[in-house]
């Protein structure tokens, strides 16, 4: 289904929708509150973009850097050229472990290369342990939003989720109770499981360390407990010095929920006496997008979903309605880059007002993207209906007198057409809209008789 | 300051054929502002529908001539922050007319900010006693910077609210989402139909909520848009340009 038509089935629920585009606006609003104490916010979003720009130029010789260092901490590194190697060399070390259950914390990645199936295919029980997460997961649904997982939900629906699959008493929504008993239930996961797997937010090319943010500590609680630890990290998620997280960390979770920091953020150098840490590198596409000149910027993204927040289309159509693993602006220009025909309505689905690259902490000109995207994907679906009528057009606002007749013909048949044909189905327009009056002439007509 | 230059008046396709009254009014205000204006009859449209619905490559031969009719004029001024804004970033580069084309970015005005910038207007003598609300088009706003944007860090400013703060009476009600969209994004209000209505609706809400007696913009597409909404439903506002604001209070 296209972005339209699911945005308009998301919209038949007003009252829901209205309360999704306000839940995410009081997100936004936040984060424009918080960024605007801090006089320097313009220039640390400057210096982030030049960071990654510094990054995406340097990509080669940063993940050797950090494959060097990493390796020298005693970590394993990987490199996995796609989805498919990504979820095989995660498996070849569950396996050699003997391992059947995993935690999990969030991490769009491996969203990104449907980990879970591939696990869960081969016998491995995947928890989620992110609390937004673990509700999608029980639900079968992947994330509507890459940092509000569940933002699609309210609270009578977690209520009964948790009543069914937790015995929680039917028909308790306080959010403490709720929350107590997932903790409970997650903590024995914790408890068992001998392999965590994280994402990476950030990895160091100096030190090869690497960082992972979450607000519940549920990365960690994993970890620390786990004798083996892996981390998938997208290759675009290097930076070149520690010094550099002071820049990055004050943007995320700024920009992200409006939070001064994250709560946890954690720093991963060495695994722990007896313990494994292995890293693996994903291209997935990413080298792709690296080599197109218009898009490669996106990949500067640090997954803040500050965008997704910001978004007018978003908040009133939801994550599902662009059917993409990363939804919103960003994925919008990301997504078309894996699959251009099954994305290619996602970059119409805006109105490039610009708001995204506006709140962008590390200055994505998203919406010039968007538009980039349109050209692309015209060219890329060859002739049609639509073209030949874009060039009929060219020829009309090319010749002067083409123009005039069209204009006389089209205000010449609004005045002439009675309404039930102006405002039928065929006039999408007219469905909820009035059309403007027909002025009886022209600015051009009253020029001639007026001024000259 | 504009003694002497030639000012060419651009008018986008659509206020030629539905809005002649806002093209009457930017030409007439400028020529309170003793502006010497001219309108150069061979125009037609900026190219923007086409090139916004990815079609940019076919624009060439309507940026061509937009170069031609107006790259003699020291000033083109358009009642539209939109179709400026096209004009700067998206119309595509013609072979052999690079050099007018890049004097044209320079040349080219929205009209608030050629009125705030260029003319320096700091003294509107006139009265307006009405709640105005202000719809900051996103490519006036966001595009062309006619204002500050929410978003960002920056010390507050809007070119429309500079004017309009000079005309007595006029109270400028200040909205709760300052500057989102409305939703009418070209071919976005018909590809995307139902997102577009909602989208305008909110904006009018906002409006409604606050008072506003009179909705005013820099372009006429936005407004278009929400008029269309606002009559369909029987709301209570009244639309003007920003042109016909600043046209009728000054004599």
């Amino acid at each position: 289904m296209s972005h339209p038509a699911k945005a308009s089935e998301f919209l038949q629920d007003a009252a829901k929708a209205k309360w999704h585009d306000e839940t995410l606006w009081f997100v936004r609003d936040k984060r424009d509150t918080i960024s605007k104490t801090i006089p320097e916010w313009e220039k640390l979003r400057e210096l982030a973009s030049q960071i990654k720009d510094n990054v995406l130029a340097n990509l080669d010789k940063y993940l050797v850097q950090f494959e060097e260092k990493a390796t020298a901490n005693g970590i394993k590194v990987h490199w996995a050229k796609d989805a498919e190697e990504h979820n095989q060399i995660v498996l070849s070390i569950l396996q050699r472990h003997q391992c059947k259950a995993i935690v999990k914390s969030k991490s769009i990645l491996t969203e990104e290369c449907h980990l879970n199936p591939f696990l869960e295919n081969n016998g491995v029980e995947v928890v989620d342990t992110d609390l937004g997460e673990r509700i999608v997961q029980f639900l079968n649904q992947p994330p509507s939003h890459i940092v509000l997982p569940a933002i699609h939900l309210k609270k009578r629906d977690i209520s009964e989720l948790f009543h069914e699959k937790l015995h929680t008493e039917k028909g308790n929504e306080d959010p403490a109770y709720l929350t107590h008993a997932a903790r409970l239930h997650l903590r024995e996961k914790f408890l068992g499981a001998k392999v965590a797997i994280t994402g990476v937010n950030f990895g160091v090319a100096e030190t090869g360390e690497f960082v992972v943010c979450t607000n519940e500590g549920n990365a960690d609680m994993g970890v620390h407990l786990a004798d083996v630890h892996i981390a998938c990290m997208g290759i675009e998620k290097i930076i070149p010095r520690r010094k550099d997280l002071g820049v990055f960390l004050r943007l995320l979770a700024r920009s992200a929920t409006g939070q001064p920091i994250t709560n946890y953020n954690s720093h991963f150098r060495s695994p722990a006496a007896g313990k494994e840490i292995h890293i693996v590198l994903v291209d997935n596409g990413r080298t792709d997008q690296l080599a197109r000149e218009k898009f490669k910027n996106s990949l500067k993204c640090i997954r803040c979903g500050a965008c997704m927040n910001t978004c007018p289309i978003y908040r009133r159509s939801g994550g599902y309605s662009y059917g993409s693993v990363v939804p919103g602006p960003i994925g919008s220009i990301l997504s078309p880059g894996l699959d251009v025909k099954k994305y290619s309505t996602l970059p119409f689905a805006s109105t490039l007002c610009g708001s995204c690259t506006d709140v962008c902490p590390v200055k994505i000109n998203i919406h010039e993207q968007l538009y980039e995207w349109r050209q692309e994907i015209t060219k890329a679906q060859g002739t049609n209906a639509k073209s030949i009528s874009m060039k009929i057009a060219n020829g009309i606002f090319a010749v002067p007198f083409a123009y005039k007749v069209t204009g006389v013909m089209m205000r010449g048949a609004l005045k002439i057409l009675p309404d039930s044909i102006t405002y039928s189905g065929l006039n999408t327009w007219g469905k909820q809209r009035d059309l403007p009056e027909t002025p009886k002439e022209t600015f051009k007509d009253w020029y001639k008789k007026n001024r000259t | 300051m504009t003694q002497n230059k030639k000012i060419g008046l651009f008018i986008p396709c659509y206020v030629d054929q539905f809005y002649p009254n806002v093209a009457i009014a930017t030409l007439e205000l400028l020529e309170k502002l003793g502006c010497e204006v001219s309108y150069p009859l061979g125009q037609t449209c900026c190219g923007q529908p086409m090139a916004n619905a990815g079609y940019e490559r076919d624009t060439v031969g309507t940026t061509k001539h937009f170069v031609e009719i107006f790259g003699d004029y020291d000033y083109i001024v358009a009642p539209s922050g939109s179709c400026v804004l096209h004009i700067k970033d998206h119309a595509p580069a013609i072979a052999g007319m690079e050099k007018e084309q890049e004097s044209l970015h320079y040349k080219i005005f929205e009209l608030t900010e050629f009125l705030t910038d260029v003319l320096k207007v700091e003294n509107l003598k006139g009265s307006f006693p009405h709640k105005v609300g202000y719809h900051a088009s996103c490519h006036g706003q966001r595009g062309l910077r006619l204002g500050s944007s929410s978003e960002r860090n920056e010390p507050f400013f809007s070119k429309a609210k500079q004017l309009l703060d000079q005309i007595a009476g006029l109270e400028w009600v200040e909205l709760t989402r300052t500057d989102e969209c409305c939703g009418f994004g070209g071919t976005f209000a018909v590809t995307e139909e139902a997102l577009s209505v909602q989208m305008g609706k909110d904006r009018l809400q906002d409006h409604l909520t606050h008072g506003v007696e009179i909705l005013t913009g820099g372009d006429m597409s936005c407004i278009m848009h929400l008029e269309g909404i606002a009559k369909r439903n029987q709301q209570p506002l009244k639309f003007m340009h920003i042109a016909e604001i600043l046209n009728q209070v000054i004599s």
